[in-house]
């Protein structure tokens, strides 16, 4: 706005109200989780009674404790970090590898490759045969089932081949008349320049790991391989969780509930996300748009 | 400039046969990009094209023994099986019904978001909000399952302030009954990506030259017509494009959503195409019937697409392909 003019009376009100409907949206997104996190750290019985909105009535670590002392929440736990740290780095490297072959000019068959792609964008097998495919490759109860079927996406190839086609191409001239082939450009080259992209890609993928409960569910029948995502949905939707007071060993107080645990063991899971997400924003947003743009 | 002329000229044998030699040497030459590209064409040939060809058990009888090329042949059967169901009603009225309202309300709601965040004059601030409603997009559903239950809950907040204000003596187990189901689902996805989704408006807003809305002052446009006026005939694209996708989506009801809140008391109104798909298949283990239904609704889906595609070209010279 360059008018130097006074605000008007209409003005300064639409403003206030505005700003006033804002912050309100604020916070109906932020006190539910509020909620949640007060209440985990409240003595698990006292809580029961109920009304506690604001702050905690009885501050107790014991819910977390009792968390972190439960061998299956904490084995849960380990399954997810490590699908998610191994299946982000293997799928933002793979789908980099492809997308930075597929975007090259003069790639032998490259208009096929792509059209072999955009295919996969509007039609699938679907729950049944993927099911299938997955058992005959003997993938059930097998860690990799988190990696390999999601190793790559012709969507996100799209994004990095719209900003490697970007990259000045006298860069890759140059190493290539001092001897560098395609896998030295790309490693040596094409990564390094392409942060901004890859940490988009990887916090998109990065989260999918992390709250993908439904793989877990379906391809794992040994609970050691369950991520935290599908331990919690079986707590949560099956709302079984006696099964959570009984995964915490001996000395459970008086003051832990089931409930509580569960209250607890949301927060755990959650934290991670919560903490790294705002540091990355700047990345998604952009990725957000070129993908929009393309897709 | 070389293989300018040779084209140009008339086809001699050795020509031909030069030609032939430099495409092997310009393969030769990118050895190393097409190990990279063929990698991610195998995958996709494996993970992509294999359970596309294996759709064709929705026509055939299969058992776990046989494989799927010697399953018997079935014709239409699983189809008409799925049309003569007793649950079709339910499943469709879910589906769509949810769908519409989300599509009714979950549409708009983002536009007027993105509309009124645009006005906001401290950039700060509007930073600040722009985090905190994106927050909830990158928390799960079993999360927010597990929110929703100790909201819902008998002594939850919900019931406890209701109660409290008299409007219900006794308190209601809302998840246990199917009448508040669809209002559950649309408000807590509404919670969950109005911010989101008004990232792509907001960009779209960000890239109208300040020089559109100097001319509406001019003209003595206040904000309410700068926003109607200026802000959305420029996001129009935008918004068709979103709502192309939108309505090739309705049969996709959120399924990662609907299995997190959905129980055998509120199945009336939970039970959606996806649901019943991943029952009949995963649970139930009729894997024919199950990719059958799936197939018909990637179909009408494929179909909704392209028809909402046609209709927003002609009316708004906007489409997706």
């Amino acid at each position: 706005m360059l008018m130097l003019k006074r605000k008007t009376r209409g003005e300064a009100i639409f403003d206030f109200v505005n700003a006033l409907g804002m912050a309100l949206i604020c916070f109906v997104t932020i006190y539910p989780i509020w909620y949640v996190l007060v209440n985990s750290f409240n003595d698990g019985t006292d809580a029961m009674r109920g009304g506690i909105y604001w702050w905690p009535r009885q501050f107790s670590l014991d819910n977390f404790a009792a968390v972190f002392r439960s061998e299956g929440i904490m084995m849960a736990m380990g399954v997810t970090v490590a699908k998610t740290l191994v299946g982000t780095v293997a799928h933002v490297f793979f789908t980099a590898m492809v997308a930075y072959a597929f975007s090259r000019r003069g790639l032998i068959g490259g208009k096929i490759y792509i059209l072999i792609g955009t295919v996969t964008l509007f039609f699938g097998g679907g729950l049944i045969p993927t099911y299938l495919l997955i058992r005959d490759l003997h993938l059930l109860d097998n860690f990799l089932v988190y990696i390999i079927p999601v190793l790559f996406s012709f969507f996100d190839l799209i994004i990095f081949m719209t900003f490697f086609r970007e990259i000045p191409e006298g860069l890759e001239e140059a190493a290539r008349i001092d001897g560098a082939n395609d896998w030295s450009i790309f490693l040596r080259i094409v990564l390094p320049v392409s942060m901004p992209v890859l940490a988009t890609i990887a916090l998109f993928h990065g989260v999918y790991q992390w709250n993908d409960y439904f793989t877990g569910m379906i391809y794992i029948n040994n609970t050691d391989l369950q991520p935290i995502q599908t331990y919690l949905y079986r707590v949560v939707a099956e709302s079984s969780s006696n099964q959570m007071m009984a995964a915490v060993p001996g000395g459970v107080t008086r003051s832990v509930t089931s409930q509580s645990i569960k209250l607890a063991t949301m927060v755990v899971t959650t934290a991670p996300i919560v903490f790294v997400y705002p540091f990355l924003q700047k990345y998604f947003v952009k990725g957000m748009m070129i993908g929009s743009i393309k897709g | 400039m070389e293989r300018k002329i040779a084209a140009g000229a008339s086809e001699l044998p050795s020509d031909r046969e030069g030609r032939s030699r430099r495409w092997w040497r310009r393969l030769l030459q990118q050895r190393h990009l097409q190990t990279m590209a063929l990698l991610g064409v195998a995958w996709m040939f494996i993970f992509n094209y294999i359970p596309m060809y294996g759709i064709i058990i929705a026509f055939k009888e299969y058992n776990i023994v046989d494989s799927i090329a010697n399953s018997p042949w079935v014709g239409l059967d699983h189809f008409r099986e799925f049309l003569q169901d007793d649950e079709l009603g339910g499943v469709i009225r879910n589906t769509l019904g949810i769908s519409f309202i989300k599509l009714l309300i979950g549409f708009p709601l983002p536009i007027v978001f993105a509309l009124f965040l645009n006005e906001l004059r401290s950039v700060r601030f509007k930073k600040t909000v722009q985090t905190i409603s994106y927050l909830p997009h990158f928390l799960s559903w079993v999360i927010l399952g597990g929110i929703l239950a100790t909201w819902l809950a008998d002594v939850g907040i919900i019931n406890n302030i209701l109660m409290a204000l008299g409007l219900i003596s006794e308190p209601i187990s809302y998840l246990a009954e199917p009448k508040y189901f669809w209002g559950i689902v649309i408000t807590s996805d509404i919670w969950k990506e109005l911010g989101w989704s008004a990232i792509i408006y907001l960009a779209a807003m960000a890239s109208v030259s300040p020089e559109q809305y100097e001319a509406a002052t001019m003209d003595g446009a206040g904000r309410f017509q700068k926003m109607f006026y200026v802000t959305l005939p420029n996001i129009r694209p935008t918004i068709a494009i979103l709502f192309i996708l939108a309505v090739s989506g309705v049969l996709n009801s959120n399924f990662d959503q609907i299995l997190v809140l959905r129980n055998s008391l509120n199945e009336s109104a939970s039970n959606v195409i996806d649901i019943y798909v991943y029952q009949t298949g995963i649970q139930q283990g009729r894997f024919s019937y199950s990719t059958a239904v799936g197939l018909l609704k990637s179909v009408i889906a494929l179909v909704l697409l392209l028809v909402a595609n046609g209709v927003t070209k002609k009316l708004n010279n906007t489409s997706l392909f």
